[in-house]
């Protein structure tokens, strides 16, 4: 527990500027990603690779602006914890849709 | 005897005032640990109900698809209720470190308000697709969809239920160790929810948008 970073007395800050800039950040994210959706101005491939990559950056939005995500009292196996989530889901997903597709192909 | 000297040790520490409330109690920091790992098995649980629905999403059967399903108005007043329940989430929180009570107790009830009309659109959305023949049954698509969606609508019920409670408790007890950790630990689980909500933005209403 020697490297707490939970320290009481650190100084909270008046106006809770990190989540405003949080909330902004999340609201540009969505509209950005139903702007382009909705415009039609590339093919189905490539706007569904940048609007997953938006949501890739909601979910950083959300975990450090929101979630305390650094914050940890010693080690922080939180971190290791949500990292095997996020490896199996990807396993899941990815493994899913290879497998299946590949089904059709065949076919 | 060494096992229960370090009993009385974490014991004596349980109000180490040099620590956020919330990491006070020995059992503070475990408990957001165990959360975590909660949330991580989550993952995987709405991760297998994503890969099922990418896979059959085109399995319409002639009946409805996702394109004639989805309206941009309906799901945009849903994620930005979501949105900004998870902003107000975070705001009691930062009260709360701020030894804030009414402040506190304000934005947890307006993250319940905002879940609850989250909650009400996703229903009335439902309604609306049962009533037009687009029910459960009709479809794989239309199986996997409700399935995906209701999986996280009913998440989210739960989360409005269990943060009632946590508003009753910190009435009744007000800001001290155990109440900051369940009103962290319940942020964390709103935030969460809000992050599966982007990926059923994503891969269920904005494919069925661009498709």
């Amino acid at each position: 527990m020697s490297q707490s970073h939970v320290k009481a007395n650190e100084k909270h800050p008046l106006f809770p500027i990190k989540n405003v800039i949080g909330f902004v950040l999340s609201l540009i994210l969505t509209f950005v990603a139903l702007g382009l959706g909705a415009a039609h101005i590339l093919p189905f491939g490539p706007i569904m690779l940048i609007i997953m990559g938006l949501a890739v950056l909601q979910i950083a939005v959300q975990l450090f602006f929101f979630m305390h995500f650094m914050e940890s009292d010693g080690p922080a196996y939180h971190v290791i914890g949500l990292t095997i989530g996020i490896i199996n889901a990807v396993a899941v997903i990815g493994g899913t849709i290879w497998v299946m597709t590949f089904n059709s192909q065949v076919h | 005897m060494a096992l229960s000297n370090n009993e009385a040790k974490q014991r004596s520490s349980k109000h180490d005032t040099s620590r956020l409330l919330e990491y006070q109690r020995h059992d503070g920091p475990l408990n957001i640990l165990g959360f975590w790992i909660f949330l991580a098995t989550d993952l995987i649980l709405f991760a297998c109900l994503f890969a099922t629905y990418l896979v059959i999403r085109t399995h319409v059967d002639g009946g409805p698809t996702d394109k004639d399903l989805f309206e941009i108005p309906g799901f945009t007043i849903e994620t930005l209720l979501l949105l900004t329940s998870s902003f107000t989430g975070s705001l009691a929180v930062y009260e709360m470190r701020n030894f804030n009570k009414k402040r506190l107790i304000g934005w947890l009830i307006v993250t319940v308000l905002l879940g609850i009309g989250f909650v009400g659109f996703e229903i009335s959305e439902f309604v609306q697709y049962v009533g037009d023949g687009a029910t459960m049954q009709r479809s794989a698509f239309l199986s996997a969809f409700f399935t995906l969606v209701g999986t996280h609508g009913a998440h989210v019920s739960l989360g409005i239920i269990w943060m009632i409670s946590i508003i009753r408790q910190v009435v009744k007890f007000g800001i001290e160790p155990i109440n900051a950790r369940k009103v962290f630990i319940v942020g964390l689980y709103w935030h969460f929810l809000d992050i599966v909500w982007i990926f059923i933005f994503s891969v269920v209403y904005m494919t069925g948008v661009v498709s």
